[in-house]
């Protein structure tokens, strides 16, 4: 126990410059996944064929293809076209393009529970599509997407792991190049999955306080 | 357009409506004036929700044309907001916003379509609270209300919109029996102060008292109309005589 703790003060501050990655990676891509899977949504239930279709087409490419692949596609393919991104960069970009085809499908799943009648009320005092979608129909589609949009948010915590692989120095990766170079690797690997851990647990906090207050006024 | 001799608020002339190949509507022809209340009554299925979708927009019609004050109703084009604005509805399922309360039910149109200034439309929200009697529950939100409060938010709803005319969809079909004069009421007053309405119904009572004409309506076209007692005590036509035995006594 004791050489765990004088082994953990050691490798902890190196740790921790892990962690900042993993923060900027999974904001990143949550902001940038978040924005993506709304347009492609609102292009879904826009009532516009080849709209729809466009996004149909792209969200389903997304999914279809393993998010590590998409990664190495940004990181290693694209500057053959002359489009050099930083490892950082085509992290947040990759995993935020990939996971906005899930957000969209889960975006989309809450427009299309709310009744009907509502977008007849908002339509009969003269409200126009745009509208009635910023005040009536996604006010209350926050509410039903949120359980499971705090599923994707620690999803995407996790796989931000998956950035180790094109030489981001996250969590993951500053706990491989440790071990390797220690062999400690239950003190390591114990470290790295309790601070993954303690990264997850105020997000899934923050998701119930979202409910609750998004919740308000809709006792049934 | 011969409009030369009368100018009716509402025009409806020949209006066709097919769902799929089903026939609903099969050539519609009626008008409603200013200031009158005319209720459409007849079995379901017969096309009176359809007619009245149909005016505002929230339906299209295949052929004929309907008219609001000369302007065409055309769901399509961006003149059905303003058509939209003047023709308010009243739901039968009331259809209020859940996330907000009721005053911001009321004032949500005036002040995000009509670009009222907020302290203007609230306090104009109030005051038609008030005349629907829930002069208390202005901060309530939906779920804490009753059927006949929540369908008396949607008639002040409509009502902050200034609306040339409102329609009402079975206002009174999803309430308990109890809680239907109370909505009633409030539509009666509004007859009385000179509102244009049309009235989808099954309240015959509503329509004997408070409708200056009673059109019956069964298979897509207007079976009979007049005058609202002609209509609903002595009717000539014997699907209409049909239709009320069966309504007027169900046993």
């Amino acid at each position: 126990m004791q050489t765990f703790l004088r082994d953990a003060t050691q490798f902890l501050p190196l740790l921790l410059q892990g962690v900042k990655f993993t923060l900027i990676v999974a904001l990143g891509s949550l902001a940038l996944s978040t924005v993506l899977g709304l347009v492609w949504a609102l292009m879904r239930v826009s009532g516009i064929g080849w709209l729809g279709t466009i996004a149909k087409v792209i969200v389903n490419t997304l999914r279809g293809i393993p998010i590590l692949v998409q990664l190495f596609y940004i990181y290693f393919v694209l500057p053959e076209f002359g489009i050099a991104l930083t490892a950082l960069q085509a992290a947040i970009i990759g995993l935020g393009v990939a996971y906005s085809a899930y957000q969209s499908e889960n975006f989309r799943a809450g427009i299309e529970a709310i009744d009907h009648g509502q977008v007849e009320a908002a339509q009969s005092i003269g409200m126009g599509w745009g509208l009635t979608m910023r005040r009536v129909i996604l006010p209350q589609a926050i509410r039903l997407v949120l359980p499971p949009y705090g599923n994707i948010m620690v999803m995407m915590l996790k796989d931000s792991s998956q950035a180790s692989t094109i030489t981001v120095a996250e969590l993951t990766l500053q706990g491989t190049l440790i071990a390797s170079s220690t062999f400690k690797n239950m003190t390591v690997y114990s470290l790295v999955a309790l601070l993954y851990l303690a990264m997850c647990l105020p997000l899934m906090g923050l998701v119930s306080w979202l409910e609750r207050r998004f919740g308000k006024g809709t006792r049934r | 357009m011969s409009q030369v001799e009368r100018h009716s608020m509402i025009e409806i002339a020949g209006v066709t409506k097919s769902f799929g190949a089903f026939p609903v509507l099969k050539g519609i022809t009626a008008n409603v004036d200013k200031g009158e209340v005319v209720c459409l009554i007849g079995p379901s299925g017969s096309g009176k929700s359809t007619i009245l979708r149909c005016i505002n927009g929230l339906e299209s019609y295949d052929g004929g044309a309907i008219t609001i004050d000369g302007a065409r109703v055309e769901r399509d084009k961006p003149s059905i907001i303003g058509i939209r604005t003047a023709m308010a509805m009243v739901f039968q399922r009331f259809n209020l916003f859940p996330h907000r309360t009721a005053l911001e039910n009321v004032v949500e149109g005036p002040i995000f379509v009509k670009k009222e200034p907020p302290a203007q439309a609230m306090a104009r929200g109030r005051e038609l609270l008030a005349r629907v009697g829930l002069a208390d529950k202005v901060d309530a939100y939906p779920g804490q209300l009753s059927g006949g409060q929540m369908q008396r938010v949607a008639i002040a709803r409509a009502l902050a919109m200034q609306p040339k005319a409102i329609l009402f969809d079975e206002p009174t079909s999803a309430l308990d029996p109890e809680l239907v004069g109370e909505v009633l009421q409030v539509m009666k007053s509004l007859a009385d102060d000179g509102m244009t309405m049309l009235v989808v119904t099954h309240e015959m009572g509503f329509a004997r008292e408070v409708a200056d004409r009673v059109l019956f309506l069964d298979g897509g076209v207007i079976v009979e109309q007049g005058p609202a007692r002609e209509v609903l005590s002595a009717p000539s036509h014997p699907r209409t005589q049909d239709f009320l035995r069966r309504v007027l006594r169900p046993i």
